[in-house]
């Protein structure tokens, strides 16, 4: 927490005093994106960002944070946010735009967006790249032929004997867990809390770890420590690219999405919109999955011809393999029950 | 009634009173902006929202995870009080009794760990303790266990990480009381006839109890905000009231609802206080002359 923040306010100074020294330049343009840093921001920088500065002649400054949301809160409530465009988890877009931290988007001047499928986007925000909740496993312990492939599996401890882990939160895991009940992908919302989570005591003695963190959870898996886990896929393919004895599979993925969103008032409103439409342009987004494990939102990026077949194969957007996986439904989760079913989970770790 | 030199004396004690204020001015004011306002700040937070406002304290009264919060984080820094202090003793001990040299080099150990940071030791620790960590591969090993130990992820491992980054905050109030106690106590003990451990139960650890007490204060405090390691090595189950309160920030955004949880938590601990030093002057533990 201390290092993060320390790093964020240097960077913001950095930042600030590459604003003052950029904005001499009379009129030139540029907005403040912030996304979640990492090996993730890097790719975004080289696929879509770069790009895109040069195509629409603006300055794009970067800022990165683990977990914008509560710094969203804190900048629009402040009267004077110095962010302009954010990419977080699209649950935090809704959730904005129902409390006046984000702009409403009008997609007549996002031509990009408005071409995407509607479950792709909400009136606040378009979705900008996706990955997947999975279903990994230790090749060690399962060999190919005998290994888990759904969730149902997952919760079959006798078919399928070994040390689990889960994710320490409730959103891809109540999905996972109603699918282990025998719920349809298709049929998930609105989630059933109670039957989630009755599932979930069933399955809970079994479970090792409630992981954290991303990087936790590949690491409990190569360690050997847990043998079954769920995984965002791109941890477990650099783990597999490493050369670790692991594997995951799509079947009944949850497919999640971080997407664009405007702070309100944002300091370079008309830039952002701007850059927003060109940030989903099929061309750049295509450009993203050559960097990192994570597939583009905008479905028209698999028509560019940039990606070839073998790669189109490993993304979790591909319409191959959306068609194995559960769409998350960000809307459900930001609504009444979904904060409540939030709420309802440190209750139930707690028991 | 008073004599005139009495007088004298006296206004010369307030004037010597008047600047010895003065003089304490900067420091109180440090103390304003540091410790007061920020405190205060945070309990006006904690009812202040559109209004005034109980709701984040009706929550956690009324709420079953904060309670059982609570309970737990005072029962895992009760734990590693108690377990820094059976270690800390023997080795602040053994650095008193040390000839200088050999006391530098254990209080050098003791230390060491300050420099390293206690995200990297939670991460050692993980390596350590995890099934196919350090300690449990010696064990199988040597044909002590068949099956790996649950040595972290659990409370046992947040306990152990804890206490080995809380273990010089027990030890070096430890000493500094010890070196302190006249070793001619013990000789004139064991002069009347007392065997070694007699004059140490007698006269040692009655002596040693106010750095006992400073120790197991300090630790106990550092442990009930404890974050990093019951979030590493708990497994999830573990939830310290620190949690709650990055959750409260994170997840439900109430800035309000993690202050209230840090002000019942100060209270808490204040109540302890109070109750302990009716008991034990606690002048004696917090500021030794």
């Amino acid at each position: 927490m201390i290092a993060s923040c320390c790093r964020r306010a240097l960077l913001g100074v950095s930042i600030g005093a590459f604003a003052a020294l950029s904005a001499l330049p009379a009129n030139a343009q540029q907005i403040t994106f912030v996304s979640q840093g990492g090996a993730y921001q890097k790719a975004q920088t080289v696929a879509i960002l770069d790009p895109s500065a040069k195509k629409l002649g603006i300055t794009i400054n970067q800022d990165s944070i683990p977990d914008a949301w509560p710094a969203i809160k804190s900048q629009v409530a402040s009267g004077k946010p110095t962010w302009d465009v954010v990419d977080v988890p699209t649950g935090y877009c809704l959730r904005g735009g129902e409390q006046g931290l984000v702009e409403k988007l009008d997609f007549s001047k996002l031509p990009n967006g408005a071409a995407m499928p509607e479950a792709y986007r909400s009136p606040y925000s378009v979705a900008y790249e996706f990955y997947s909740s999975v279903l990994a496993y230790s090749q060690k312990k399962f060999s190919a032929g005998a290994a888990p492939n759904s969730w149902a599996d997952f919760w079959d401890v006798k078919k399928f004997p070994g040390r689990r882990a889960l994710r320490n939160h409730p959103i891809a895991t109540l999905e996972a867990a109603l699918m282990a009940d025998g719920v349809a992908p298709d049929k998930l919302y609105p989630l059933d809390v109670d039957r989630a989570f009755k599932k979930l005591e069933e399955i809970k003695p079994n479970i090792t770890v409630w992981w954290t963190s991303g990087a936790q959870s590949a690491q409990l898996l190569n360690d050997g420590e847990v043998d079954m886990v769920m995984a965002w896929n791109g941890r477990v393919s650099a783990l597999t690219k490493e050369g670790a004895k692991v594997a995951f599979t799509y079947n009944q993925g949850i497919l999640q999405s971080t997407s664009l969103c405007i702070l309100k008032d944002a300091p370079n409103l008309a830039t952002a919109v701007r850059f927003l439409n060109e940030a989903v342009d099929p061309v750049h987004q295509a450009n993203l999955p050559l960097h990192i494990d994570y597939g583009p939102a905008n479905p028209k990026a698999f028509d560019t011809g940039v990606i070839k077949p073998e790669r189109v194969a490993q993304l979790p957007s591909a319409p191959e393999n959306a068609r194995k996986q559960a769409l998350m439904s960000y809307a459900w989760w930001s609504s009444p029950a979904g904060e409540a079913a939030e709420k309802r989970w440190v209750g139930f770790m707690q028991k | 009634m008073s004599s005139p030199v009495q007088d004298l004396s006296v206004l010369h004690q307030r004037r010597e009173q008047r600047l010895m204020l003065v003089l304490a001015l900067p420091a109180l004011l440090v103390i304003l902006l540091l410790v007061v306002l920020p405190v205060g700040w945070l309990a006006w937070q904690s009812v202040y929202h559109n209004g005034f406002t109980l709701e984040n304290y009706r929550r956690i009264w009324s709420e079953d995870i904060y309670w059982r919060s609570f309970a737990l984080t005072f029962q895992i820094s009760l734990l590693v009080t108690l377990f820094a202090l059976l270690l800390g003793y023997p080795i602040a001990y053994a650095a008193s009794i040390a000839p200088r040299r050999w006391a530098i080099v254990i209080l050098a150990l003791v230390v060491l760990p300050f420099w390293t940071s206690v995200l990297v030791r939670a991460y050692a620790w993980l390596a350590l303790l995890q099934r196919t960590g350090v300690i449990n591969q010696l064990l199988r090993q040597f044909g002590v266990i068949d099956e790996p130990l649950p040595l972290v992820h659990n409370t046992f491992g947040t306990v152990v990480a804890t206490l080995h980054i809380l273990l010089p905050f027990m030890v070096l109030p430890l000493y500094a009381t010890m070196q302190q106690i006249p070793r001619d106590l013990m000789q004139a003990g064991a002069s009347l006839g007392a065997g070694p451990m007699l004059t140490f139960w007698r006269i040692f650890l009655p002596l040693s109890l106010p750095g006992v007490l400073a120790g197991s204060t300090l630790v106990f405090v550092l442990a009930l905000g404890f974050y990093i390691t019951p979030e590493l090595l708990g497994g999830g189950r573990t939830i310290m009231i620190s949690m709650l309160v990055s959750r409260n920030v994170e997840l439900y955004d109430q800035w309000g609802a993690a202050s209230a949880i840090g002000v019942v938590l100060l209270v808490a601990v204040g109540a302890i206080f109070f109750a302990v030093s009716r008991f034990i002057p606690l002048d004696r533990v917090l500021g030794q002359k």
